[in-house]
């Protein structure tokens, strides 16, 4: 590092008027084309009932094409991926998209192939669509997959839903009630259990990180339906006693379920098929490299260990799974849509999947191949290990849990420390991050760390990119305890200052669109 | 690093793993991932390109609707949601860095309201279906303590089968209301005997599923409100051109698919879910999704912010209106670009092309001889053909289209016995005159033989 500084970053400061203040009346920005004149005069007048008919064109703003170009070109540049630099954001996998795959998905020429069309027109999408499936159910070691569910969440609802399936076709849904979930969850568990109608039950961790196993054994029993997990957790660690959990909810005919938001911390080393989960779900835009869009779009495939749950009647855990699965039919030699059956919940979506991120994740795993995708997860558990390493002792930060043990994919700092000292939070370092040009870790999650700020690199990222994020937090933490007032300033870089979230959400102010906000301009609402 | 960290090799920061569930090298490169080695964007690109060229190419876009549809993609639409700092942007946590994302999806949220009418609109949910299941959970939060809630049968049946998944662990009674045969539209008197004080919302989809335009719309909400249930609106974006709004019909809830404005078909997806509601704050306190919203900075800049989050799993976990975290954010951004782009006369001459090329087709067939009056109330861009007296099977029909390289419209017969032989064909801004009038000669040969 030899003395180097911090780069620096300046974001631009656009002072970007809103949609609705650009643009000028009868502007438009794109050239539709005319009705034929002869469809006009086969058609006549449009023959809408007045009772239906919108009386008032809605208030859109009229903009020509360039201003609408120079308007979201503008946005962009106050915004921030991965394309410009570090997101190390804990659990969200942020690694880099490569433009190949953008290039092969969003050209993949699927704009006008509807999801309802002919098998026999789409036999290339089902293709691929099918290897997918199969090549995530040998990474997770799981027998069959869909590829319906939008997201990590649709996907832990899908999965929840099988689970309580699973108990109706066994005529014990009644007391089968409950799902058991650390509490170093993420919050969709807890959210998605209680989507499926069950009942939740937190269990605490231990100090080591692991489940605290006995406080789990007395929760565990009659009523448990299933439990839910992260593995590696959402402290980084490895779940070391998985086999006695799946044992022990498993001898209570309950179903594992796995959260795989932190699959990047172990594929190609371990699977949860082979750790006793019964289903799992996958996050193909963290490990499998499909971009976050800013929110999305994801996908969350969910992956089942088959088997024959109801012998009499024939009944299979994949014949509970909701969505589509793409089998082959070797009759035809066609590949089909398998639309769920009877004892399905049935469909989480309208139709199939989201095959753009899916094709996305297609074109990233042919790429790696087996080895590629164990070296992603060597890569990404050496850089966590080797910043927790560098963060060791930089005052202001401590490293709870799991002590002398090494992380997988991500690691939790607190700032507590510094919070109790100094008075600056984990809020404020993140602040501090950002005018470095770093984007700050996920604050103030896990929730049982206190001023947490959960870090993961992934492999895309550089050592210099560490060992500077690492310079930077030595800089705040020496700042904070010179002068914490200066850290309640930040973030002085970016295209605003510290944005006033209270005020924000106050009942006075609270101004969900641009309408609401006009409407309280003429004091039409209060 | 390996000497900093203090290990030998890396493989030595996986010894947590108890051994007899670790993967060794050689087990893990033996199973069948992708071609079993790693290839170059070269091969991955030939591959790829290879076998998607198994989908048949189509003469022109398929005359299939059913919830979405063929429009048109403007490449700006594109080009904005491919630039990086948009795509590769993680959901805006940190504010200060993400004003830009964040003003992009508070212009979604405030197109789409002056669009609908609706006072709030969220971020986005995953798709239509989806959110139509959310915004009956919804209303079952709103209106607790009822326990029914009343949907038309000429909804959209795929949307039927996400409601019954996501209503179904709560046990709630949905209740179907038939549609007028000679109509097309919901039965009003039937749907009236249905809703009661036990009725938590009343949903309706206008243009409904057979594309009929509900001309009662406004009385089905009034119904809804004289019991105190909540009235969901369903709704085809395009079509709110030349369609009175959700806000105007008097809907607390509106839903409806954001993929025709410039998402692109996309095999089944991303698409935009959209959700909106009242500025009431007792149903937005109900609102599922995550909301933008106006804010300032503390140095007295206009900003954005994420509001009302504390409706969300991250902070109220299993109390939480929904478990939505990943959206489809980067579509909601498509659709505001697509928005600013059509402007106030944009959206209604869209509307009126639709219109007029579904009518088109419409007045051709009847002229062909085909049953296209199933119904007697108006269409936008959909409509169903019947081939019940032609007396051939519908799957006849389709596959001789496709044998001239043309897609007809959705068979419909499997989710309505009562039309049997019967598909629903779309029409719209990518259909032209040439194309409907080869569609029309096509089914005129196949059906009358020349």
């Amino acid at each position: 590092m030899g003395g180097e500084t911090v780069r620096v970053y300046r974001q631009a400061r656009w002072s970007e008027p809103l949609v609705f203040e650009l643009g000028a009346p009868g502007r438009v920005g794109i050239a539709l084309p005319e009705v034929e004149e002869e469809v006009k005069k086969v058609v006549g007048e449009i023959r809408i009932p007045e009772s239906i008919r919108r009386s008032s064109p809605p208030n859109l703003p009229e903009l020509s094409e360039v201003e609408v170009t120079r308007h979201f070109t503008n946005l962009t540049q106050m915004a921030y991926g991965v394309d410009n630099g570090p997101v190390p954001l804990g659990s969200c996998t942020m690694k880099f998209n490569p433009r190949i795959a953008w290039d092969l998905s969003f050209n993949s020429g699927l704009d006008l192939v509807h999801p309802l069309q002919d098998e026999r027109t789409v036999q290339g999408v089902l293709e691929v669509m099918y290897e997918l499936q199969k090549w995530l159910a040998n990474i997770t070691g799981m027998d069959i997959c869909t590829l319906h569910p939008a997201a990590g969440a649709h996907g832990e609802l899908a999965g929840v839903l099988i689970i309580r399936k699973y108990h109706e076709v066994k005529g014990q849904l009644d007391k089968k009630t409950d799902i058991i979930i650390p509490d170093s969850a993420h919050g969709t568990n807890p959210a998605s259990a209680a989507m499926a109608g069950f009942r939740v039950i937190e269990v605490p961790s231990a100090p080591d990180g692991n489940v605290d196993f006995e406080a789990l054994k007395s929760v565990v029993g009659e009523s448990t339906a299933g439990l839910m997990i992260t593995n590696p957790s959402t402290l980084g660690l490895f779940e070391e006693r998985i086999l006695d959990i799946a044992d022990l909810i498993h001898k209570y005919d309950g179903l594992l379920y796995y959260d795989g938001a932190n699959l990047n911390g172990i594929m190609g080393y371990a699977r949860p098929g082979d750790m006793g989960f019964d289903i799992a779900h996958i996050n193909i835009h963290k490990t499998f490299s499909s971009p976050h869009g800013g929110g999305g779009p994801g996908a969350g495939p969910i992956c089942i260990k088959d088997r024959v749950i109801d012998p009499e009647r024939g009944i299979k855990l994949s014949d509970l799974i909701p969505g589509y699965v793409v089998v082959y039919d070797k009759e035809s030699g066609l590949y089909r849509l398998k639309a769920p059956g009877p004892y399905s919940p049935g469909l989480l979506r309208s139709f199939f999947a989201n095959t753009i991120p899916l094709l996305w994740a297609y074109v990233y795993i042919l790429m790696m191949g087996p080895q590629g995708l164990r070296k992603v997860t060597e890569h990404a558990v050496l850089i966590t290990n080797y910043f927790m390493k560098l963060m060791e002792g930089v005052r202001g930060f401590d490293i709870p849990y799991g002590k002398g043990r090494f992380r997988k994919h991500e690691v939790v700092l607190s700032a507590k420390p510094m919070a109790d000292e100094v008075g600056v939070t984990a809020e404020d370092v993140a602040k501090g991050l950002l005018d470095a040009g770093f984007y700050a870790p996920t604050m103030y999650f896990p929730l049982i760390v206190k001023e947490a700020l959960q870090t993961e690199f992934t492999e895309s990222e550089t050592p210099e990119n560490v060992e500077r994020y690492v310079e930077r937090l030595k800089e705040i933490s020496r700042i904070a305890y010179e002068n914490p007032a200066k850290a309640k300033e930040w973030p002085v870089n970016t295209s605003v200052a510290r944005i006033d979230v209270a005020k924000a959400n106050h009942p006075r102010y609270v101004a969900p669109t641009w309408r609401v906000y006009v409407k309280r301009l003429k004091g039409e609402v209060t | 690093m390996l000497d900093t960290i203090g290990v030998k090799s890396v493989e030595e920061l996986f010894n947590d793993i108890p051994p007899s569930i670790r993967l060794s090298r050689e087990a893990w490169e033996r199973l069948e991932i992708g071609v079993r080695r790693p290839v170059s964007e070269i091969e991955a690109k030939r591959i790829v390109t290879e076998k998607l060229s198994k989908n048949k190419k189509l003469k022109m876009p398929p005359f299939m609707g059913g919830g979405v549809y063929p429009h048109y993609v403007p490449p700006l639409v594109k080009y904005i949601i491919s630039r990086g700092e948009f795509l590769t942007a993680y959901t805006p946590y940190q504010a200060e860095i993400s004003q830009g994302l964040m003003q992009a999806l508070f212009e979604y949220q405030s197109l789409m309201a002056e669009l609908l009418d609706m006072d709030v609109v969220n971020a986005s949910m995953y798709d239509w279906g989806s959110a139509t299941a959310e915004a009956v959970l919804m209303a079952l939060r709103v209106n607790k303590g009822r326990g029914k809630v009343v949907l038309p049968a000429n909804m959209n049946p795929y949307h039927k089968r996400v409601v019954e998944a996501y209503t179904w662990p709560h046990g709630v009674k949905l209740v179907y209301a038939p549609y007028n045969r000679e109509t097309g539209g919901v039965d009003l008197e039937e749907l009236k005997k249905l809703v009661d004080e036990d009725t938590a919302a009343v949903y309706l989809q206008y243009p409904n599923f057979f594309g009929i335009i509900e001309a009662e719309a406004k009385a089905v909400g009034e119904i809804a409100h004289d019991k105190k249930a909540l009235f969901i609106a369903g709704v085809y974006p395009i079509s709110l051109g030349l369609l009175k709004s959700p806000g105007e019909l008097g809907a607390d809830i509106a839903v409806g698919e954001g993929q025709p404005l410039g998402l692109g078909l996309n095999y089944g997806g991303p698409y935009l879910g959209i959700f909106a509601t009242r500025f009431d704050m007792n149903l937005v306190r109900q609102m599922p999704g995550r909301i933008i919203g106006l804010a300032e900075s503390k140095t007295g800049e206009r900003g954005f912010a994420m509001i009302l989050q504390t409706r969300e799993q991250h902070i109220r976990r299993e109390k939480a209106t929904s478990n939505i975290c990943t959206n489809e954010a980067l579509m909601a951004i498509a659709a505001a670009v697509y928005l600013s782009m059509l402007g106030k006369s944009g959206i209604l001459k869209l509307a009126e092309i639709n219109y007029y090329r579904a009518h088109y087709a419409w007045r051709k067939m009847k002229e062909a001889g085909l049953d296209v009056e199933i119904f007697k109330w108006d269409f936008f861009n959909e409509f169903p053909v019947s081939f019940n007296k032609t007396g051939l099977k519908y799957s006849v029909v389709h596959d001789k289209l496709l044998e001239r390289g043309i897609h007809g419209g959705l068979y419909i017969g499997d989710f309505y016995r009562e039309l049997g032989e019967t598909a629903l064909y779309a029409f719209t801004e990518l259909h032209f005159k040439e194309d409907i009038d080869a569609l029309v000669q096509a089914l005129r040969e196949i059906v009358y033989g020349g």
